[in-house]
């Protein structure tokens, strides 16, 4: 599926919950499922250090796409980062990079971007996006 | 629910819902619940009294003050200038001359910093801070001591979060030229032992700069009594308008120190040879003040002057002792700052649990809580947590929201330990 018919489904999931609260329980719940990151990738290159929680973000291409793997400290997070690697991940480089995310406005994440700001929802989407921009680069070199 | 019985059994009966009624906001709803606005040590909110001040201010008087012969300007002069009287007398300092207007805490901190420090630090000499100071309280004096090649001395804690007086009384030395230290930890809840501190310090003629940030709120600070010699605190910890602040100052020290910044107001007359400085405290307000803060500072004082204060931080300490009792009786949840003198904050963490996911369930709840590190990184690596949960309470709140939060944090862990 491409990202825009992945951001489609996402915000079709949401558009179940009237409040928020429905939407942090599911977040959460999602952040319970995310796969867990291989302590071999949880390394200070890969961190994303934020005020409130960090990130490891692990990614590496395969057949042209780009794959993210990652993991947080807040479970939070690792909801964001399920979604994000939902939409992203297995995706052509150029694809990745082009891409403005809808969803997260969609959804009513955005209020909360205020929060995530110090734990690097922005600073997580701009690495994932700068990723796919070299391994985009290294493919047409 | 035994200890809000005895509580209103032999405490003076303090009107919670008297208070609450001042305060327009707590009336609000956070995702639909009733606001429980737990977060007073980031803010307090502010009373009817000090939103219509500066409501009546804009619609009535707006104008710029001093000089202006017209009659708005001198009824805003007026309201303007009776504000300097209003925190002398709160507190209690010597002259009006002493108080200086500024933005906040911080801004009262890096003044000092830029002249005083800049006049009296040389290089090799120390300045001596706590370990539990607020970033704003540390990177100023680092600046300082970066520019002039001195060195930041740092008074260790113990594992309750109290300063080792021990060790300060070892830190004192010829070299040190300033202790700056916080009077309550906006992170721990600590009330220091201020007035020890400044003594100590100033048995060897050093002087002592006070971080009122929190205490201003929490205790009644007598500036006279404890013979600070600069004290710092914001008036929107203390019902009153952001972008307002308070300096004070020894008169003797604020006369020798050089001006901060240049401008109007600050002069007494200037040539292009050569400029003179007004007398204090005008010489530290260059260009148009916040006219419409200050008068609502002025409101916000008043209104705590005319509540009980002493029932206030009497309930306070009864809300944080049953919030304290509470929490911890959670299995999983560790108080972070035990300190015996303590201000109503409860920091705290939960095994296994990021602090900021607990802090968005209670907001979920309609709880208002903070979680990180409260721009207190070196308290935190201190303790070895990435950060805490902060619930921080002021006199209009209550024991039944305690049992909220509470509730709120049982259900947070249920649900985040999946």
């Amino acid at each position: 599926m491409s990202i825009e018919e992945l951001e489609k489904s996402i915000v079709e999931d949401f558009e179940l919950f009237d409040e928020w609260a429905e939407r942090y329980q599911y977040i959460i719940e999602l952040g319970q499922k995310l796969p867990p990151l291989d302590d071999k990738y949880k390394v200070d290159e890969n961190k994303i250090k934020g005020c409130q929680s960090s990130v490891w973000l692990h990614a590496y291409s395969e057949n042209g796409k780009v794959f993210f793997e990652a993991d947080s400290d807040s479970t939070f997070v690792k909801g964001e980062i399920a979604l994000l690697i939902n939409v992203l991940s297995g995706q052509d480089p150029k694809d990745i990079v082009d891409t403005d995310l809808k969803f997260i406005d969609a959804i009513g994440l955005r209020q909360h971007i205020a929060v995530t700001r110090a734990n690097g929802l922005a600073s997580m989407i701009k690495q994932m996006k700068l990723y796919a921009l070299a391994l985009n680069s290294k493919q047409s070199a | 629910m035994d200890n809000v019985i005895t509580t209103i059994l032999t405490k003076p009966a303090f009107d919670v819902e008297k208070v609450r009624n001042d305060f327009p906001v707590l009336k609000t709803k956070a995702h639909g619940k009733p606001l429980i606005y737990f977060d007073n040590a980031a803010t307090s909110q502010k009373p009817q009294v000090v939103i219509d001040k500066l409501v009546d201010y804009y619609s009535n008087y707006n104008a710029n003050i001093h000089r202006g012969v017209h009659y708005l300007s001198q009824k805003a002069s007026i309201e303007f200038d009776v504000v300097r009287s209003i925190v002398q007398k709160f507190i209690n300092a010597a002259s009006e001359r002493e108080i200086i207007f500024v933005r906040g805490t911080t801004e009262g901190i890096n003044l000092v910093a830029s002249t005083y420090g800049r006049q009296n630090v040389k290089a090799g000499d120390e300045i001596i801070v706590t370990a539990m100071e607020h970033h704003s309280n540390i990177v100023p004096w680092q600046m300082l001591c970066e520019e002039k090649g001195a060195t930041l001395k740092v008074i260790p804690m113990n594992d309750n979060g109290e300063v080792i007086m021990e060790e300060y009384k070892k830190l004192l030395s010829p070299k040190t030229k300033l202790v700056s230290v916080v009077h309550t930890s906006n992170s721990l809840g600590t009330i220091n032992p201020v007035k020890d501190i400044i003594r100590l310090a100033h048995e060897k003629n050093i002087p002592v700069f006070v971080d009122a940030a929190q205490g201003i709120v929490h205790s009644t600070i007598d500036v006279q009594d404890l013979d600070c010699d600069f004290l710092s605190f914001s008036g929107h910890k203390v019902f009153s308008p952001t972008g307002i602040g308070v300096l004070y100052g020894k008169a003797e020290l604020l006369e020798a120190m050089p001006p901060y910044q240049g401008g109007g107001e600050m002069i007494s007359s200037v040539k292009f040879e050569k400029t003179t400085y007004n007398e204090i405290p005008y010489k530290f307000e260059a260009g148009t003040p916040n006219i419409a803060d200050v008068i609502g500072m002025g409101a916000g004082l008043d209104y705590f002057s005319s509540i009980d204060q002493k029932g206030a931080h009497a309930h306070e300490k009864a809300l944080l002792k049953y919030a304290e009792d509470k929490l911890a009786a959670i299995e999983g949840v560790r108080l972070i700052g035990t300190a015996k003198e303590k201000a109503s904050v409860v920091s705290f963490v939960i095994d296994g649990l990021n602090a900021m996911d607990v802090g968005m369930y209670l907001d979920t709840l309609g709880i208002a809580v903070r979680t990180g590190q409260h721009c207190t990184e070196p308290v935190m690596d201190r303790f070895c947590i990435p950060g805490t949960i902060r619930a921080s309470f002021l006199f209009y709140n209550t024991f039944a929201e305690i049992d909220a939060l509470t509730e709120g944090v049982k259900k947070a862990i249920k649900l985040l330990k999946g």
